[in-house]
């Protein structure tokens, strides 16, 4: 263990959302105090869309050494983030998650909270595709 | 040809058409400006009838600020205007068409290095790359309509007409015709890519607007070959 928590990134289409969703998976995370939740939502001046500024910005204020997991809502926030990492625009320990933007934020500021590393952050991340509510 | 008498009559012509420096890549970048900027609604109603309503505006946006881009620190070669505008693009663009463009332009001024001009067969390969760069990203494939299906049509009809002999002013005109064809071709398809996918079969009976762009930007490109080798050879 490092000492060091692994951030996460919330990219939404809406700030509010990508702010919710952030204050939500902390709020149900119990240790999440601790894990470095940013929101990049919506465009710079308030409207709909990505920002990759937003994002960038977000991406390194989550960084605290243990890498960055980035979970995205859908469409250009997708598109977006994958652009500026193929450009290493992005610090190389920002990782693009597979996952449902909710409950994946939730699994993610949890494992993070709980001290895991970036690879097991991105896993449960993405397993909660996995769950099933019927 | 006696382009040297005229100064201000840009580069000269050479056997295969205009110079490809980059100047030739800003005229583009400025008359695209000028032809989104003036589609912007067009582009926008597109989008309205499947997709957000954000398409012109957006494009708009990014090209204003790549074109303020290039104006304040201008590179010197055709490769580095085209990465810079690609750039430009996946930061202020602020919808797909963003990182979808950007990456294409980004990935054709790479595959261009640092030439101070660029044979007309390199930009045609450069183009090729960069709209695989944008099905990589988009995971996009021919008739899913989206602007992919303008883009192959263009940088096949390019690089056939080159192979077959054409100048550059010929080719980028087939490569127009291609991309407007492509565009139209849209319009019986239903989307399988984007917002527009969840429509389903409401989708099928619209143009596509990133086909759309895709054919402006494509018409911007010929456009500017036209009237470079028409002041040439004044």
């Amino acid at each position: 263990m490092s000492g060091q928590t692994v951030g996460v990134v919330l990219v939404s289409h809406s700030a509010a959302v990508a702010a919710s969703v952030a204050e939500l998976a902390v709020g149900l995370s119990g240790g999440g105090a601790a894990v470095a939740v940013r929101p990049a939502g919506g465009m710079p001046d308030g409207g709909l869309g990505t920002s990759a500024e937003l994002i960038a910005a977000a991406v390194r204020s989550a960084e605290s050494g243990a890498g960055v997991a980035v979970l995205v809502d859908l469409g250009s926030a997708v598109l977006t983030v994958k652009a500026l990492l193929e450009d290493g625009e992005l610090p190389d320990s920002a990782r693009l998650v597979d996952a449902p933007f909710v409950e994946g934020a939730v699994a993610a500021v949890v494992t993070a909270g709980a001290g895991a590393d970036l690879a097991a952050v991105v896993a449960a991340a993405e397993e909660a595709y996995t769950y099933r509510k019927v | 040809m006696n382009a040297s008498a005229t100064p201000d009559a840009g580069p000269p012509a050479g056997p295969s058409g205009p110079v490809i420096d980059a100047a030739f890549v800003r005229r583009w970048l400025s008359a695209a400006t000028n032809a989104v900027d003036r589609e912007a609604d067009r582009l926008t109603e597109l989008d309205s009838a499947i997709g957000d309503a954000d398409h012109g505006a957006n494009l708009r946006r990014g090209f204003t600020a790549a074109s303020a881009a290039v104006d304040k620190a201008p590179p010197d070669t055709p490769g580095g205007v085209l990465f810079l505008v690609g750039r430009q693009l996946i930061s202020t663009v602020g919808g797909a068409s963003g990182p979808l463009y950007g990456t294409l332009l980004r990935t054709a001024g790479k595959e261009l290095g640092d030439g101070a001009t660029a044979a007309p067969q390199e930009l045609s390969a450069a183009l090729r790359a960069g709209v695989e760069g944008v099905g990589r990203l988009g995971g996009a494939a021919p008739g899913d309509k989206t602007m992919l299906d303008a883009l192959i049509p263009a940088v096949d009809a390019l690089a056939s007409a080159l192979e077959s002999g054409a100048g550059l002013v010929p080719a980028l005109a087939a490569a127009r015709i291609a991309a407007n064809e492509g565009a139209q071709a849209t319009v019986p398809l239903q989307a399988r890519k984007g917002r527009a996918s969840y429509l389903g079969p409401r989708s099928v009976g619209h143009q596509d607007p990133g086909a759309t762009s895709a054919a402006l930007l494509v018409s911007a490109l010929c456009q500017v070959a036209e009237a470079t080798d028409e002041e040439s050879a004044a």
